[in-house]
């Protein structure tokens, strides 16, 4: 059977795929090429974001009927407000990468596309500065 | 009149999507989905710096039939996100590849977000009764 050679830089892919250590081939590719850069950025948010995700959501049905005071004492401790940093930055990068990819298949007018990913690259980046900010205000007890 | 010979592709009408492309759409499509839910969980953080006054009316609008219907499809959103992105993980890997693998993922990653969506939503109204 003759399969079209698709190669990444020099190396087959069958080869990529065949090889068991996909994540230690790439982690040395990762640097030379921007789509690698992405992919590899956006299963480093995944794995980041699958405790710190859950956690988050526990963590509000814990504040359902609570008022302000339960949030505040919450988001102002030291320990959480670090991991609400880190969540906020992950969650901000990998939304912005998902939709990157997303626009990639489906859009295909550029300057649309050129110009829909920088309105989503401004807004993911307010949304992660403004949290961040909002944060750091609450564990400052400036709320 | 001879048969064609000619290609086709499926027929949308009839054609069933196998569940491993029905599932795939649906990552995109939760992801696009939670990527507007980063706007609510960014101001729930301002909500909360902001003071008292603009947490409790975040929590009306929140607790009201259309924030609640909201914030299901929010919840259901995220966990089958995450639960069939850690599928997408251990693919990366390069496990689970064989078709019989994939179906039984989906169907575990499926199983997961139920049983998730449900858990947080009887502690939810539980906390929600004990507090009020």
């Amino acid at each position: 059977m003759n399969l079209p050679r698709l190669e990444i830089r020099g190396l087959p892919v069958y080869k990529i795929i065949n090889i068991g250590g996909l994540y230690g081939r790439l982690r040395a590719l990762r640097t030379k090429s921007p789509a690698l850069h992405h992919w590899w950025w956006q299963r480093i948010t995944a794995v980041v974001l699958v405790p710190l995700s859950l956690w988050f959501a526990a963590s509000l049905i814990t504040m359902v009927g609570a008022g302000h005071a339960a949030a505040a004492a919450w988001v102002g401790s030291p320990g959480v407000a670090l991991l609400l940093v880190v969540f906020i930055l992950a969650l901000c990068y990998h939304a912005y990468l998902g939709v990157e990819a997303v626009m990639d298949d489906y859009v295909h007018i550029d300057w649309v596309k050129a110009k829909g990913l920088l309105a989503v690259q401004v807004v993911l980046g307010l949304l992660a500065v403004i949290g961040v900010l909002a944060v750091l205000w609450v564990l400052v007890g400036l709320a | 009149m001879a048969a064609r010979n000619t290609p086709l592709s499926p027929h949308l009408q009839i054609y069933r999507m196998p569940v491993a492309a029905l599932l795939s759409i649906t990552h995109r499509t939760t992801g696009v989905f939670l990527t507007l839910g980063t706007v609510v969980l960014v101001y729930w953080l301002v909500a909360v710096a902001l003071g008292p006054e603009a947490y409790a009316g975040l929590q009306e609008t929140l607790g009201s039939w259309v924030g609640i219907i909201a914030l299901f499809l929010w919840s259901f959103a995220l966990f089958f996100h995450l639960c069939n992105g850690i599928r997408h993980l251990f693919w990366d890997a390069g496990y689970g590849f064989e078709m019989k693998t994939v179906d039984a993922s989906g169907l575990a990653a499926l199983v997961a977000t139920a049983i998730l969506t449900a858990i947080t939503w009887l502690l939810a109204f539980m906390y929600s009764g004990a507090q009020a």
